[in-house]
């Protein structure tokens, strides 16, 4: 790959990510260091986590592992609300109906103008009545989450759907006789997956970390298990904290490595035919 | 997405004026004069401020450094992933991390206490209440300045840069000529996402604070879970009332930023 012009040379790059990469280090290092601790003798080692792990997540920490299967299907949830709903319509606004742009980036914006603590003061009677019609299940919170995380989402596509230029991709496609389908979906989503993809990343992130709503609303979800934990045993909380965490890491990493990998196998393909 | 996000808005809002037998009254609202309230609008807007100015300058030159990664590469994964995880998927478990970090007993605490006899809490210990929210919030902030201004970075035509150089320009006038022209909307835009982030968020201060509410968010939570405060319900809906204007200004002065970062774009 040839270097952009504009990029900083090697020396600099390095200098500036291994100073910002070390100091963001420092605490996540010092979390291991205390879950690491032998209590007042000094010293440090392993026997906190296997004291959690030989317990299995039988004991009092089996909440935490319900707590996880809900934060988990109500991030599927949300990720499929943002996929079905949120990617087709701002197509839609891009292509067909461009006037609507400011009206659709003003709501998309506007949940981020209204905190999730403002949002739970109003929420709270808007659940009771939904109790009442769908029970008060934790996956009705993926409607809310599907709000949270609407202008994570919203960026993260509409960055990329303004860096590529739809209108002229998909009039070439239409004018060489693909239909609209797939000029949507083997032109479109394959430009704009980058986008796509990071603003899924952003909506799991958000779900799963979400404690606002939930804490406030009763709901069991991992962040709301954890804080419970960390008051009765600060040390457990933090090594949960830390694979959740790793957990979360990964996750995201897996979803990111999915685009590539599917890209690059299809790249070759296509370059194989001169 | 009407009944999720307009009608508890309008609920929220609506609870400040009114009073316990629902009739209407100023008398909630009144109360944002409270000097306790002012403060503490005081101190969330100037914590919103400095985290999100030294977020966006730490994270733009993270930005900067990552620009010649290559976008498939393990670097740009690596980076992606970490960023999101704690821009979004802190909260509650970076309190815990600064706990662990720079708490009384925390790793950094007691290097410096132990190696340099600087006693980092001489004047009291300041984690659990307002300056032990800034390292936290920068924290997430940086990564989430570089989730929002990694894309218009790296959208940067590199045609700029080659007809900079045909041009007969150097890097320092293709920097300040070319590309902080381009960029400045986008990073304006960004510093105004980080304030409303930082404005708004809660958990890692409920985390971190137990007692005291010295800001807004807080404020929110003991109005709404306070049973000692009879007849003050409602201050919650008229402090979310104030939360929304300062969330109002500084989202429209989001909007047109990124009207005009959009010029450049297209």
């Amino acid at each position: 790959m040839r270097p952009v012009a504009h990029a900083p040379s090697r020396l600099v790059r390095g200098l500036i990510l291994g100073s910002i990469g070390l100091v963001f280090a420092i605490p996540i290092i010092a979390m291991v260091e205390f879950t690491l601790r032998r209590g007042l003798a000094g010293g440090h080692d392993f026997s906190r986590w296997t004291a959690l792990f030989q317990g299995g997540f039988t004991g009092p920490y089996r909440s935490v592992l319900v707590a996880l299967g809900n934060s988990v299907g109500l991030a599927v949830g949300t990720v499929a609300i943002v996929l079905l709903l949120l990617v087709p319509t701002l197509l839609l606004v891009h292509l067909r109906f461009p006037r609507l742009r400011r009206l659709m980036e003003f709501v998309c914006i506007l949940p981020i103008s209204i905190p999730a603590i403002v949002l739970v003061v109003g929420l709270a009677p808007v659940y009771s009545v939904l109790a009442r019609v769908a029970g008060s299940g934790v996956w009705t919170l993926s409607f809310a989450y599907g709000i949270t995380v609407l202008p994570f989402a919203y960026r993260a596509i509409q960055s990329n759907l303004d860096g590529v230029d739809v209108r002229t991709l998909s009039e070439a496609a239409r004018t060489l006789g693909a239909g609209w389908g797939s000029v949507l979906l083997r032109v479109l989503i394959p430009n704009l997956r980058r986008g796509i993809l990071a603003g899924a990343f952003i909506s799991v992130a958000v779900v799963l970390g979400e404690f606002t709503i939930a804490s406030l609303l009763n709901r069991i979800t991992l962040q709301t298990a954890l804080v419970v934990v960390s008051k009765a045993d600060p040390y457990t909380a933090v090594i949960l904290s830390l694979l959740a965490l790793t957990f979360a890491f990964l996750l995201l990493l897996v979803i990111g490595r999915l685009g590539t990998v599917r890209t690059g196998r299809r790249r070759p393909i296509t370059g194989g035919q001169p | 997405m009407l009944l999720f996000l307009l009608v508890p808005t309008l609920i929220a809002v609506g609870t400040g004026f009114v009073d316990e037998t629902g009739a209407f009254t100023w008398d909630t609202v009144a109360a944002l004069g409270n000097p306790v309230v002012l403060d503490a609008f005081a101190n969330s807007f100037g914590l919103s401020a400095f985290t999100a100015v030294v977020g966006a300058v730490v994270g733009a030159l993270a930005c900067y450094g990552l620009l010649g990664a290559p976008e498939d590469g393990p670097l740009r994964s690596v980076v992606d992933s970490l960023s999101g995880v704690l821009a979004q998927f802190g909260g509650v478990m970076l309190a815990f991390a600064f706990v662990a970090t720079i708490g009384i007993q925390g790793l950094i605490t007691v290097i410096l206490r132990d190696s340099f006899g600087v006693d980092i809490f001489a004047d009291g210990v300041w984690l659990y209440e307002l300056p032990g929210l800034v390292l936290p919030y920068i924290y997430f902030q940086v990564p989430l300045m570089i989730i929002t201004f990694l894309p218009a970075l790296q959208a940067l035509n590199p045609h700029w840069a080659e007809a900079n150089a045909t041009l007969g320009g150097n890097r320092a006038t293709y920097w300040f000529r070319i590309a902080f022209p381009v960029l400045a909307p986008s990073f304006l835009g960004s510093l105004l996402l980080l304030f409303a982030n930082a404005f708004s968020s809660y958990a890692t201060a409920a985390a971190l604070t137990s007692q005291g509410s010295q800001i807004v968010p807080l404020q929110i939570r003991s109005a709404l879970t306070s049973e000692t405060l009879l007849g003050r319900e409602n201050l919650a809906g008229a402090l979310a009332l104030g939360m929304i204007l300062v969330m109002f200004v500084v989202m429209s002065g989001y909007s047109v930023l990124q009207a005009r970062a959009a010029r450049w774009q297209r």
